[in-house]
């Protein structure tokens, strides 16, 4: 397993994806933090930043990533080898591989320029949206023989956990504002790992209530401490579940 | 060596096997012919364990296939088609599968050597040809000495002088006493390796016997002419049978 988590490193190190990914990250984080006066609202924009781009790029180009070496997953199943072992070999050394992307191109830019408790934050939360939609990838992976009907569900996993769902839950809380549904909304949110991540960040930003209404019934709800750590569970919740699913089905599938 | 008992395999509604039994003995080199969607892949990958069967059971060596892993370290499988990561590249390949299998470290490289890999073993594996690949994908097949050889269309893609090399290693093999599997279409390929022939149709076996016996059976001395007299007498008897 260590093997192959090794050279499934070495070679996307190489990869040109994740090349232009780290330098996009690493260009927009410089330039905000670096212009920004105010470093609590230059990591405001680049937490903005990290969960829309980090979950889409994921979860694309992890699922295009199994997708397209599934001969040589096959090859490498025909050797003495547990099944379980390589799918996971197969998520690990994608995710490190992302996750070191995303640890320069954000990660050092917020270490050197504001070093800070929330950047620290910031920096977990991308690490967790990495991990997770990685596991999402996987998921939709085992569970999809066709490739193109695997990105479909792929794009639409990613939008509807950057962009409609905060869509949806707005319109519940609209037609239901005359009711007191605030605990309810901290429920719905725990089915949203993007959401999870947003409180999580804006509990240490202290700036829960300009973000509208989900972080101010966190802060009000949770706390800021029994917050973090629900939210952090929660968040280990949503990888290790479809991780688990993964080599539930992967166990079973004929490749 | 591999049993086959009864195995059933179905994509949805197609049969791609329908209750195939098979004796694979060592020593032999058994060619697993049929048309294309016949289920000569859906076979090998059964014995691989990449394929489950719905009914039946598969043994390599009295090891039962199902949820078992330790029996592939026997298997040396050659893919139809190789695909490998991008930027790896061809000795860093075969270095990845060498670590893998710790079990063993005494490296059958004649091929290597044959096919003359070292030259170009820091080429990256997007850059090659497909024979090139295929070549490589022999190479992991022989690297081990495993007992049992699975061929996938071995002689697909390579040029005349790789693919005659190709046939006297497997030759070289077979008087090891080991099996081979070969599936392949060219039949004038398989010319002089195999000794026994399996034939497949719509997920069923037609028939399965040695060369020597289906010369004599049909007059005919090349392989092809032997299948084709075969097949042709079949659609005589399903049309008298109609």
């Amino acid at each position: 397993m260590k093997t192959i988590v090794k050279h499934m490193i070495l070679d996307l190190v190489r990869n040109k994806t994740i090349l232009v990914y780290t330098i996009i990250l690493a260009v927009l984080s410089t330039s905000i933090l670096a212009f920004d006066s105010n470093a609590s609202k230059g990591l405001l924009s680049l937490m903005n930043i990290t969960l829309l781009f980090v979950p889409i790029v994921t979860i694309l180009f992890a699922t295009i990533y199994y997708f397209n070496s599934i001969e040589f997953t096959e090859l490498l199943l025909a050797q003495p080898v547990k099944r379980p072992a390589v799918l996971l070999a197969e998520y690990i050394g994608l995710s490190v591989s992302l996750l070191f992307a995303y640890f320069i191109g954000i990660g050092l830019p917020i270490l050197f320029i504001v070093p800070s408790y929330a950047g620290f934050t910031l920096i977990i939360t991308g690490i967790l949206l990495t991990l997770i939609f990685s596991a999402f990838a996987l998921l939709i992976f085992v569970m999809f023989k066709d490739k193109t009907k695997g990105i479909g569900m792929a794009i639409i996993t990613a939008l509807f956990f950057t962009i409609l769902f905060d869509g949806l839950l707005m319109a519940f809380i609209y037609s239901f504002s005359d009711y007191p549904i605030e605990e309810t909304v901290v429920g719905i949110l725990s089915f949203n790992p993007v959401d999870l991540a947003r409180v999580l960040m804006l509990l240490k930003l202290d700036v829960a209530v300009l973000m509208g209404y989900s972080g101010a019934v966190f802060k009000k709800f949770l706390g800021s401490s029994a917050g973090t750590i629900y939210s952090l569970s929660l968040l280990m919740f949503w990888m290790i579940l479809p991780l688990l699913l993964s080599v539930r089905i992967f166990n079973k599938k004929d490749l | 060596m591999i049993n086959i008992d009864h195995i059933t395999k179905s994509f949805g509604r197609f049969k791609a096997l329908n209750g195939v039994s098979l004796n694979l003995d060592s020593g032999r080199t058994i060619s697993l012919l049929g048309p294309n969607g016949s289920g000569k892949t859906t076979l090998i990958k059964s014995i691989l364990g990449l394929v489950i069967p719905e009914h039946g059971t598969i043994s390599v060596n009295g090891q039962i296939v199902k949820n078992n892993w330790q029996y592939r370290s026997q298997i040396g499988y050659m893919p139809q088609i190789g695909r490998y990561p991008d930027n790896m590249t061809i000795e860093q390949v075969i270095n990845l599968v060498k670590e893998i299998r710790t079990d063993i470290s005494n490296y059958d490289e004649e091929l290597i050597e044959g096919f003359e890999l070292k030259k170009i073993q820091n080429k990256s594996m997007r850059s090659l040809s497909g024979g090139m690949r295929q070549k490589v994908s022999a190479c992991l097949a022989f690297l081990f000495s495993p007992e049992i050889l699975i061929l996938d269309e071995p002689t697909a893609g390579l040029d005349p002088v790789s693919s005659e090399f190709l046939k006297e290693k497997m030759v070289k093999e077979q008087d090891k006493g080991k099996l081979i599997l070969i599936t392949s279409h060219v039949l004038s390929d398989l010319e002089g390796v195999t000794s026994h022939i399996v034939y497949m149709q719509d997920g069923s076996l037609l028939f399965y016997k040695s060369t020597e016996e289906l010369q004599e059976i049909t007059g005919e001395e090349k392989l092809n002419k032997v299948i084709a007299y075969i097949i042709k007498s079949q659609k005589k008897q399903n049309k008298r049978s109609i």
